[in-house]
C-alpha cells in the first residue's frame, strides 16, 4: 500500500509540471489570461494600476517564498540541521512594519489619482441614463430624448444546446447603446426593481444601478468598435442574461442613428392610432411576449409558480380584457410583476394582451386596439 | 479540595455510562463534556463541508460548458446561495468552535468549558438551524436565491416565501454562535490555571480570544439586518425600499458591518493553528510572538473599520470610497507581519514535514497569495474591474479554503492523535494533502483569470470564450471535492485505531514545550485538569 502510494506520488509531481507547462503563455495564446486594456484613456490608466500593482505583489511573493524555500531546503531536519533558538528582535519586526507601509503609500497615490479622475463628470456633451430592469437595460439619450430597451438577442434553443451557439453567445442584445467616439458621455444609473450593475470592460465602468438612486459615471471612446458587458450584481433568475453592447461610431454615424431612432419612433407612434386586424395583433404579440415576457412566464406560458403564474388558463387572461390590460399596464403589487407602462408602447401591449388571450390553448378569441390601450393609460393606475 | 470535588464529579459521570442506543443517544444529547461538545461541532462541521461541497460540485457540473445542462436558472441561484451560506455558517464557523471546545480547557491547564450546560445547548441549536435552512430547497417557490449575502431588495419584496424560514435559522446560528463565544471568553478570564499569566497564553488562545469579542460584536448586527429584511416583508416597513423612503444600499452597509469582521472570525482561528503547528516543526519558539497577538488585534480593529471596500460599485461619496481604500490596505501591514513571522520561525529550524505542517506551509503559501489578491481588491480604480467577478471568487476561497479549511485539517492531523490515541498512516495523510493541494489550486487559480477575462459571479451560464477554464475549474473542483473522502476514511479509521499506532502524550517530537495539551495522555482524561497545571515560563521569555 505504502509503496503504491509513494509511487503514485512521484507520477503526480510529473501531472503538475505537465499542468504548469499546459499554462504557459505560448500553450494558451489564444487565451485571454489578463485583464483589458480596453478603449479608454481611465481604461488604459486602470490596466497600468492593475499591472504596476501586480508586479509589486510578485516581486514581495518571489522575496517571502524565496526565503521561505530557502529554509524548506536548507533548514530541514533530515539534513541535519539544528534548530536556532532566536525568537525575536524588535529592529526587525519596526522594520517590516514600516517598509510595507511605504510601499501602501506608494500604491495608494497613483490609485487616487485615478479615482479622483474617475469622479469627474463635469463637461459632459451627452448624457444617457440607463435603467436596469429584470432582466434588460433600458436606455434614455437625455439629449435628443430618444429611449429603448435593450433586450438578449440569443435563442433559447442555443442554450438549450439544440443549435450551435454563435460567436456572441449571451453577449448579443437588440438594440446596441450607440455613442459617438471623442466625446465625453455621462451616464445616469438607475434601477426599476432590484439592484443591477452595468459593466463594461473595455470601458473601466461598472456602476450598480440601484432602485430610487442615482449614480453617475463617463467615459471618452477612442477608437469605433463594438464593446460587450454584462450585469455584474446577482439580480434574480435571468442576472446572466441581461448583456450590454456599446457600439461606438463616428460623429456622422451617431447623427445619423438618432435621427432613425427618433424616426423610428413617430412611426411607432403612427402604429399606435391605425386599426389592427387580430392576426395581425397575434403575429406581432408572439414578437413582443418572446422579448418581453417569456422569461418570467415562459415560452410555454406555464410560468414558474408561485414566483411567476402560468397564463395559460391563468384568472386574468381568461378574464376581462381590460383588467387584463391594467394588470400589464401597472403591474401588482408586491409580486415580482412590474409596471410595463413606461416599458412598452400601446401597441405591443395591445398586440402581447391578443396574443396571451389566444394562445397556448387560451382561446378567448377577443382583442383589444392599441387606442382603446391608451384611453386605460391615461386613466392612470387605480 | 478543588480536585477532589472535580475527581468526584468525574466518578459521579461515570456512572451514567449505560449501554444500548438509547443512552448512547443520550449521552451525545445531553453531554456537557468539552471533548463530547467538541467532538459533536466538528463531526457536524464536517458533514456540512461535504453537504455544502456536494452543492459546489453540482454548481461546477453546471458549468463544465456553455449552455444550459443539468439545473434551471432559479436551482443554480439557490445551489450558490445554500453553498455560501452553509459553508459559512455551518462548517467553517462551527468546526473552529469545535477546535475552541477541544483545545481552550486544555491549553488553559482547566478541567472542562465555564458553561457546560450552555456549551451544549450552543451546539444543538445547530442542527435544528441548518435543518430548517436546508428544508427550504423543499419548500414552495423554492428555497433562498439571492446569494448568502442577501442584498435588499432582492431578499426583500422579490424574494420566495421561504425567506423568511433562512431568516429564523440566521437568528439560531447567530444565538449559538454568541453563546459560544460568551463561554470562549468566561472560559479564558475564569479558568487558566493561576500560574499562567495573558501573555503566557498560547497564540491558538490568543486568537480565539479576539474572534469570541468579535462574534459578539457583529453576530447581533446580522440578527438586526435579518429582523430588518423580515420587518419589511411583512410588516410594512421600508428600510430598504425607496418607495417608502429606505434605502437600499442601507442595507449592504449593515451587512458588511457584520460581514467583514464576520471574514476575520473565520481566519483568526487559523492563524492561531498555524502558529501553534509551525514551531512545533521547525522545533523553535514561535517568532516574535508578542507582535504575533498586537497584529491579530490590529487586524480585529481594522475589521470594523473596513466594511464598504466589498461596495465600491454602488456610489458612494469619494471621500467616504478613499477613506475605505486607504483603510483596507492598512491591513496588508499587521498581516503582513504575520507572514513574516512565519517565515522567521522556519529560519534555522530543524524542519520536519509531518502532515499538519504540510497544511500549515501550504497555508502560508496560498493565503499569501490570498492576500495579494486582496489588496489589489483594494485598490478602488481597479477594483471596479474585479468587483463581482470569478476574480472575487478565486481571492476569497484562496483566503478561505486554502486559508480556514487548510488550518482546520492542520488542526485536525495535529491534534488527532490526541483525541483519538492513536496515530494515521502519515502516507495516506501525505496523499490527502498533495490531492487537496492540487485539486484547490486547479480549480481556484484559473479563476483569476476568468475574473480578468470578465466573467462575472453567480452566474449560471456564460460566454464562449469563458469556455476551457471553466472547464479545467470543475475537474479540479471534482478533484478537490473526491479527496475529502479519503478525508473521511482516514479520521473515521484512526478514531477506531486501524492503523494500529498508538500515540504518546507527547505525539509530536518536542511538542512538550508547547503547550499543556501535549502533558497529557492521548487520549486524555475526560476532565482534562483535575487540578491546575504548573505554567513554567520558558527560558528564553
Amino acid at each position: 500500500m505504502q509503496r503504491t502510494i509513494t509511487r503514485l506520488l512521484s507520477k503526480l509531481k510529473y501531472a503538475c509540471a505537465g499542468f504548469l507547462l499546459l499554462l504557459s503563455p505560448t500553450a494558451f495564446a489564444d487565451y485571454k489570461l489578463n485583464l483589458t486594456q480596453g478603449v479608454t484613456k481611465i481604461s488604459h490608466d486602470v490596466y497600468d494600476l492593475h499591472m504596476v500593482i501586480f508586479y509589486i505583489c510578485v516581486v514581495i511573493g518571489i522575496l517571502v517564498f524565496g526565503v521561505m524555500f530557502y529554509a524548506l531546503l536548507k533548514h530541514r531536519k533530515s539534513r541535519g540541521h539544528e534548530a536556532v533558538f532566536f525568537h525575536e528582535n524588535t529592529k526587525i519586526e519596526i522594520l517590516w512594519t514600516l517598509i510595507p507601509l511605504v510601499i501602501l503609500i506608494g500604491m495608494a497615490i497613483p490609485a487616487t489619482i485615478v479615482l479622483l479622475e474617475m469622479e469627474d463628470t463635469g463637461n459632459s456633451e451627452i448624457s444617457i441614463k440607463v435603467t436596469g430592469y429584470q432582466w434588460k437595460w433600458q436606455y434614455h439619450y437625455l439629449d435628443d430624448d430618444v429611449t429603448f430597451f435593450s433586450n438578449l438577442k440569443t435563442s433559447t434553443e442555443e442554450q438549450q444546446n439544440l443549435v450551435p451557439k454563435g460567436e456572441h453567445y449571451l453577449r448579443e442584445v437588440d438594440n446596441h447603446v450607440v455613442v459617438p467616439v471623442g466625446k465625453k458621455i455621462r451616464f445616469l444609473f438607475t434601477a426599476n426593481d432590484v439592484i443591477h450593475s452595468w459593466w463594461v470592460p473595455d470601458l473601466a465602468i461598472k456602476k450598480d444601478t440601484i432602485p430610487g438612486f442615482i449614480n453617475e459615471n463617463w467615459t471618452v471612446i477612442d477608437k469605433p468598435g463594438i464593446y460587450r458587458g454584462q450585469c455584474a450584481e446577482l439580480c434574480g433568475l435571468n442576472h446572466g442574461f441581461m448583456p450590454i453592447v456599446v457600439e461606438a461610431v463616428s460623429q456622422e454615424d451617431y447623427q445619423k442613428w438618432i435621427t432613425d431612432k427618433k424616426t423610428q419612433a413617430a412611426a411607432e407612434k403612427e402604429l399606435a392610432s391605425k386599426v389592427w386586424t387580430k392576426d395581425e395583433l397575434v403575429t406581432k404579440g408572439e414578437e413582443v411576449y418572446t422579448r418581453v415576457c417569456v422569461a418570467c412566464h415562459q415560452a410555454n406560458g406555464q410560468g414558474l409558480p408561485p414566483m411567476f403564474p402560468a397564463l395559460k388558463d391563468g384568472p386574468i387572461v381568461m378574464g376581462d380584457i381590460n383588467k387584463h390590460v391594467e394588470t400589464v399596464l401597472w403591474g401588482v403589487k408586491g409580486t415580482a410583476m412590474q409596471s410595463f407602462a413606461a416599458q412598452m408602447s400601446e401597441t405591443d401591449i395591445a398586440a402581447v394582451v391578443t396574443y396571451e388571450r389566444n394562445s397556448w390553448g387560451n382561446n378567448k378569441g377577443d382583442s383589444i386596439q392599441p387606442l382603446d390601450v391608451k384611453k386605460l393609460k391615461d386613466l392612470g393606475p387605480k | 479540595m478543588m480536585s477532589e470535588n472535580t475527581t468526584h464529579t468525574a466518578d459521579h459521570h461515570d456512572h451514567h455510562h449505560g449501554h444500548g442506543p438509547i443512552a448512547w443517544m443520550s449521552r451525545w444529547l445531553f453531554t456537557t463534556n468539552h471533548k463530547d461538545i467538541g467532538t459533536l461541532y466538528l463531526w457536524f462541521s464536517f458533514a456540512m463541508f461535504l453537504f455544502a461541497g456536494s452543492l459546489a460540485m453540482l454548481i461546477r457540473a453546471e458549468l463544465f460548458q456553455p449552455g444550459q445542462q443539468l439545473v434551471d436558472h432559479n436551482l443554480f441561484n439557490e445551489l450558490t446561495t445554500m453553498h455560501g451560506l452553509i459553508m459559512v455558517f455551518g462548517a467553517v464557523m462551527p468546526a473552529f468552535v469545535g477546535l475552541a471546545n477541544w483545545m481552550l480547557p486544555m491549553m488553559l491547564g482547566a478541567p472542562d468549558m465555564a458553561l457546560p450546560r450552555m456549551n451544549n445547548w450552543s451546539f444543538w441549536l445547530l442542527p435544528f438551524a441548518f435543518t430548517i435552512l436546508i428544508s427550504t430547497t423543499f419548500m414552495e417557490g423554492g428555497g433562498p436565491n439571492f446569494g448568502w449575502t442577501f442584498y435588499a431588495p432582492l431578499s426583500t419584496t422579490f424574494a420566495p416565501k421561504s425567506t423568511d424560514f433562512f431568516i429564523f435559522a440566521v437568528h439560531l446560528m447567530g444565538i449559538s454562535s454568541v453563546m459560544g463565544a460568551i463561554n470562549i471568553i468566561v472560559t479564558i478570564f475564569n479558568l487558566r490555571t493561576p500560574s499562567m499569566r495573558m501573555i503566557d497564553m498560547p497564540i491558538f488562545v490568543w486568537s480565539w480570544l479576539i474572534t469570541a469579542f468579535l462574534l459578539i460584536a457583529v453576530m447581533p448586527v446580522l440578527a438586526g439586518a435579518v429582523t430588518m429584511v423580515l420587518m419589511d416583508r411583512h410588516f410594512g416597513t421600508s428600510f430598504f425600499s425607496a418607495h417608502g423612503g429606505g434605502d437600499p444600499v442601507l442595507f449592504q452597509h449593515i451587512f458588511w458591518f457584520f460581514g467583514h469582521p464576520e471574514v476575520y472570525i473565520m481566519i483568526l482561528p487559523a492563524f492561531g493553528i498555524v502558529s501553534e503547528i509551525i514551531p512545533t516543526f521547525a522545533r523553535k519558539p514561535l517568532f516574535g510572538r508578542v507582535s504575533m497577538i498586537y497584529a491579530i488585534s490590529a487586524i480585529a480593529f481594522l475589521s470594523f473599520i473596513v466594511w464598504a471596500h466589498h461596495m465600491f460599485a454602488v456610489g458612494m461619496p469619494v471621500a467616504a470610497t478613499q477613506f475605505f481604500m486607504y483603510s483596507t490596505m492598512i491591513i496588508a501591514v499587521p498581516t503582513g507581519v504575520k507572514i513574516f513571522n512565519w517565515v522567521s520561525t522556519l529560519w534555522k529550524g530543524s524542519i520536519t514535514f509531518e502532515p499538519p505542517m504540510l497544511f500549515a506551509l501550504a497555508f502560508v503559501v496560498l493565503f499569501t497569495i490570498g492576500g495579494f489578491s486582496g489588496l489589489m481588491l483594494a485598490i478602488v480604480p481597479v477594483d471596479f474591474q474585479y468587483h463581482d467577478t470569478y476574480f472575487v471568487v478565486a481571492h476569497f476561497h484562496y483566503v478561505l479554503v486554502s486559508g480556514a479549511v487548510f488550518a482546520i485539517m492542520a488542526a485536525a492531523y495535529y491534534w488527532l492523535p490526541k483525541w483519538t490515541g492513536y496515530m494515521y498512516s502519515h502516507t495516506l495523510a501525505k496523499f490527502h494533502f498533495w490531492l487537496s493541494m492540487i485539486g484547490m489550486n486547479l480549480t481556484f487559480f484559473p479563476m483569476h483569470f476568468l475574473g480578468l477575462a470578465g466573467m462575472p459571479r453567480r452566474i449560471p451560464d456564460y460566454a464562449l470564450q469563458f469556455a476551457d477554464f471553466n472547464k479545467i475549474v470543475s475537474i479540479g473542483g471534482f478533484l478537490f471535492g473526491a479527496s475529502q473522502l479519503l478525508f473521511l476514511y482516514i479520521v473515521i479509521q484512526t478514531a477506531r485505531g486501524r492503523f494500529g499506532i498508538k500515540a504518546t502524550p507527547e505525539v509530536w517530537e518536542g511538542a512538550a514545550p508547547h503547550g499543556f495539551e501535549w502533558t497529557l495522555d492521548s487520549p486524555p482524561p475526560h476532565h482534562s485538569f483535575t487540578t491546575p497545571p504548573v505554567f513554567v515560563r520558558p527560558a528564553h521569555h
